[in-house]
């Protein structure tokens, strides 16, 4: 037997549904990787023909994990496209709901989502609490819920788990995969973080209600503004956000931040997770708006991982083609004109290894055809890898001073080079710097928009739509998983055209008519697998990258085509 | 006044609950509780304001209590469809002392597709191994809206390139009881809204199974939280309104209880974002709050812990346990009084229900909220 199919579908712990494959040689070395959605639901389909005041609240529907960020790019992209400017208040209220977004992803992306695939928890079973607490004042001043008895406590809770035989949600992982790297003690101390993230993920998105109504899915922005102004008039309310998010805060200082630290060190030599940066060209947005005018974070590109020279994003070089996606037109098109009709072809049938290691009928991506839902978005025909390791990279190598002291504290303190980033290692340490420099400093536009309130109030913009007039206009930013834009047309005081290039897309995408693999397969090819039954491997790089696909596979335009005619032929090739 | 026949009901089932086999020995809410540091008072207070927010009488509550510790022995399975993943993020706020964690435990959770450690064959072998071990006695919840009939695979999932559809009806076959958890599942969601690119349908489409509908976008974490316990006390469906959402959390209209209700009778309207009454806190209907024809419970129970919802920041309510509402409430910042008979679809929206439902209960409660309004406005302008 030369070659080997392996399929991994549902990669699980993510939003949405994504399926691997790979192909690999007798070695077990990946030879071609394939990243593919399975679902579409045309979102912006829904949307044409609506209110553009609408918008966004459909738009967030996009996804409930990145709850806040479409909701605020399909308002903004209305506001850019009729000319409107919200007030300061506004702005930096959003910004604390974002804010609130960033501290409740990447601490619950690493501990809930990602954190399985560093830690072995069965592992943790045979530590020695002391020990482990010992262990834990190495990576940390003051280490967070790690004294002897706590982590007695967490140890017997899984315990039990583990001896009756019946894990629930923890049943039947990789628990003794050879590539995992910490030492008992250190599972236990990431373990105690797991639950204690469970407990504060609900803390920080009451933040986010505060001036939000709810999380999921909050209801306080409108075109022009926001609504939430009895909120802002309340010190009690303003007092109640700046104690939950301090409380996330200090998770990240304490919990986050040293365990990344301790599994920098104990991964440095893990060869899954080093030297596979992806695709090297890393593209990030300014954004974070903290004050009048001043963002937290920076914009531009890096081409081939090198630092010296930053680019400036030009927004008329985005594309979006579906050469290798299930739609019609494979032309690559700006989003202002993107032009796509579903096309599914299908899978394939073919035998591939199941969890027992025996081949067994499957369906496979036709992988000389269109294997995906998720189109394929380049930047000046490049493919670019977006997310907080694009944010983090392209922030340091233009300077920026927050940026730039964190992360040398990092080096430093895990002894690895500025190089050791361009991997999934770095993917995942960088999201923890990101969220270190939203929780050292978002607070700043707390203070601000309190500076603001006592001499302005206002919180909404007026505007006019005239319904005889087209306009267009778009959202750009950067949101937790990366730069993220909502481009639209407006006619006839209806929405004409929508569409969103999502941070997932950029990184997920399938390969486009020129061959060139985005990120998520780049990084997979030339990685041996340990077992092929077990490819912990996959989902560890996969993981890294925080995937979020039901935002992925937004894409659909209709234009030309009557909105009540949706047949695909269903028959395949 | 006890209601002893309900009482002797309720106790019946849980009599037939306690000799049912556990999963996990020594595994109940109360011993989870008691590792988490909390005490049976706590868990007492909790199981009060469950009892509460199930509308039953307040002597109930030592047996909701009860059935919270006996919950422990129900695996649920819960299956992602063409959905946002909102849902599942609403349960994850779960409510009260960190009674979140404590769900997790006293569930066994057999498959949730963003909370699981399996991938790949190894999580499609977890759903078949729970689909035969517990078959007719496991939950399952569903999230998500079903691409169907021709249009199924617009979802596939695991390595045999499966149907959600296909998923959704073995599972479904062989549960216990069948929750549809969120607008999505229980009408179809915004994936189903016109014109439907995906052909999406609702679970009760797809089963011929009975399912209880838990709507909202996201359902708030007592009402996903509220209905397993309902389920267990009951034994039974819950009482269910027309559209099948249990009574006790969609019985009522959100205005109804609503804290700027006192605003809408005074006459007091926000007239447009940003202004005087919004400081104020006055009425939202005018800048389209939906709350007069939605039946809800979040007025009183409110989202993340009681700390807001959409009212109180200020924003109305747009609507989103309603079946269609994503077509039949917007534009979601205009009186639906103002726009029966003019919607962007050319007659779909409002007006299109009414004749659905002949003769317009949706409609004559606009036009009398939306005359409440000029009238009280009018009345108001005189003082």
């Amino acid at each position: 037997m030369s070659e080997q199919r392996i399929v991994v579908d549902p990669i699980t712990r993510i939003e949405g549904h994504l399926r691997i494959e790979v192909v690999v040689d007798e070695n077990n070395m990946v030879k071609e990787a394939y990243s593919g959605s399975t679902l579409w639901r045309g979102i912006e389909t829904v949307v044409k023909g609506r209110d553009p005041r609408d918008a966004g609240f459909m738009t967030q529907r996009i996804c409930g994990v990145c709850t806040f960020s479409h909701y605020r790019a399909g308002i903004e992209a209305v506001e850019n496209a009729l000319g409107i400017v919200p007030p300061l208040n506004a702005k930096l209220t959003r910004t604390l709901m974002n804010a609130a977004l960033f501290l409740h992803d990447h601490p619950v992306h690493f501990y809930q989502l990602h954190g399985l695939d560093f830690v072995d928890v069965v592992s943790a079973l045979s530590a020695d609490p002391k020990k482990a607490s010992e262990e834990a004042f190495k990576w940390a001043e003051y280490p967070y819920a790690c004294g002897a008895d706590q982590l007695k406590l967490v140890q017997d809770k899984v315990k039990k788990f583990v001896e009756k035989g019946n894990l629930g949600p923890f049943a039947n992982a990789y628990w003794g995969h050879s590539t995992y790297k910490l030492t008992p003690e250190q599972n236990l101390i990431a373990l105690s973080h797991y639950l204690e993230c469970l407990k504060l993920q609900r803390t920080v998105a009451q933040a986010m209600a505060i001036f939000g109504a709810k999380q999921p899915h909050p209801q306080s922005l409108t075109v022009g503004g926001v609504t939430c102004i009895m909120d802002l008039q309340d010190p009690a309310r303003l007092g109640e956000y700046m104690v939950k998010f301090g409380e996330m805060a200090d998770f990240i200082n304490r919990a986050y931040y040293p365990d990344l630290v301790m599994a920098g060190k104990a991964y440095a030599n893990e060869p899954s997770v080093l030297n596979d940066v992806g695709t090297p060209n890393l593209m990030t947005y300014t954004d974070f708006q903290v004050g009048a005018n001043d963002y937290l974070f920076e914009g531009g590109y890096i081409l081939n991982g090198d630092v010296s020279k930053v680019y400036e994003v030009d927004e008329n070089k985005i594309t979006e083609e579906a050469t290798r996606s299930w739609y019609k037109n494979p032309a690559p098109l700006h989003p202002y004109d993107g032009e796509t009709d579903p096309n599914y072809t299908g899978f394939k049938d073919a035998k591939t290894m199941n969890a027992k290691g025996e081949m067994e009928e499957s369906k496979v991506f036709d992988i000389t055809g269109k294997y995906s839902w998720i189109k394929a978005p380049r930047y000046d025909g490049l493919t670019m890898q977006v997310g907080p390791i694009a944010n983090i990279v392209v922030n340091y190598a233009k300077g920026n001073k927050k940026v730039v002291a964190v992360v040398d504290q990092f080096l430093k303190d895990t002894g690895l080079p500025l190089s050791a980033v361009f991997s999934t290692l770095g993917r995942t340490a960088c999201r923890m710097i990101e969220a270190k420099i939203v929780a050292d400093n978002a607070l700043t536009a707390l203070n601000n928009l309190i500076a603001n309130l006592k001499i302005d109030q206002s919180t909404c913009a007026k505007y006019v739509i005239d319904n005889n007039k087209e306009y267009k206009g778009r959202f750009i930013g950067n949101v937790p998983r990366g730069m993220l834009s909502h481009w639209c047309r407006i006619k006839n005081g209806v929405i004409e055209n929508w569409q969103a290039v999502v941070p997932s897309t950029w990184n997920a995408s399938p390969k486009d008519a020129k061959g060139q693999m985005a990120s998520y397969e780049a990084c997979l090819v030339g990685m041996k697998i340990a077992d092929l039954k077990q490819p912990l491997e996959i989902i560890r790089k996969i993981h890294s990258y925080d995937p979020c696909i039901a935002c992925a596979v937004h894409v659909m335009d209709t234009k030309g085509n009557e909105l009540s005619k949706y047949k695909v032929n269903p028959n395949l090739i | 006044m006890v209601d002893h026949k309900l009482l002797n009901t309720i106790q019946d089932r849980l009599d037939a609950l306690s000799k049912m086999p556990k999963i996990k020995e020594n595994s109940s809410i109360m011993a989870v509780l008691k590792e988490n540091g909390f005490t049976r008072r706590d868990f007492m207070k909790w199981a009060g304001m469950m009892t509460a927010a199930m509308a039953l009488p307040a002597s109930f509550a030592p047996t909701v209590a009860k059935a919270a510790e006996l919950a422990d022995r129900l695996p649920v399975i819960w299956l992602h469809m063409a959905e946002c993943t909102g849902c599942s993020e609403s349960l994850l706020r779960t409510d009260a002392p960190t009674i979140d964690s404590l769900i997790f435990d006293y569930i066994s959770l057999e498959y949730h597709e963003t909370v699981m450690a399996a991938a790949g064959w190894q999580a499609e072998e977890n759903l078949e191994g729970a689909i035969e071990k517990y078959k007719g006695k496991y939950v399952l919840m569903v999230e998500g809206g079903i691409p169907d009939g021709d249009s199924a695979f617009y979802l596939t999932v695991g390595p045999k390139g499966t149907t959600g559809r296909d998923h959704a009806i073995h599972a479904s076959n062989n549960a216990l009881a069948i929750f549809a958890i969120g607008t999505c599942s229980s009408f179809g969601g915004i994936q189903a809204a016109r014109p439907n690119p995906t052909n999406s349908q609702p679970l009760y489409k797809i089963t011929n199974k009975p399912v209880i509908n838990v709507p909202g976008c996201p359902p708030s974490e007592k009402n996903i939280v509220g209905n397993v316990l309902n389920f267990l006390l009951f034994g039974s469906l819950p009482a269910l309104d027309v559209y099948n959402r249990p009574k006790w959390a969609y019985g009522i209209r959100i205005h109804d209880l609503c804290e700027r209700r006192g605003r809408f009778d005074a006459g007091e309207f926000v007239q447009e974002f940003g202004d005087e009454g919004a400081k104020q806190g006055y009425c939202l209907y005018k800048v389209g709050c939906k709350g007069p024809y939605t039946f809800n419970n979040c007025s009183r129970e409110r989202f993340n812990q009681h700390t807001s919802w959409p009212v109180q920041a200020g924003h109305g309510c747009i609507g989103c346990s309603e079946p269609d509402f994503w077509d039949t409430m917007g534009p979601f910042e205009k009186p639906l009084g103002d726009r029966l008979f003019d919607t962007v679809f050319d007659g779909i929206g409002a007006d299109a229900i009414t004749d659905k439902i002949g003769i317009g209960v949706l409609a004559i409660t606009g036009v009398a909220v939306a005359a409440h309004a000029l009238v009280s406005t009018v009345a108001k302008d005189k003082e």
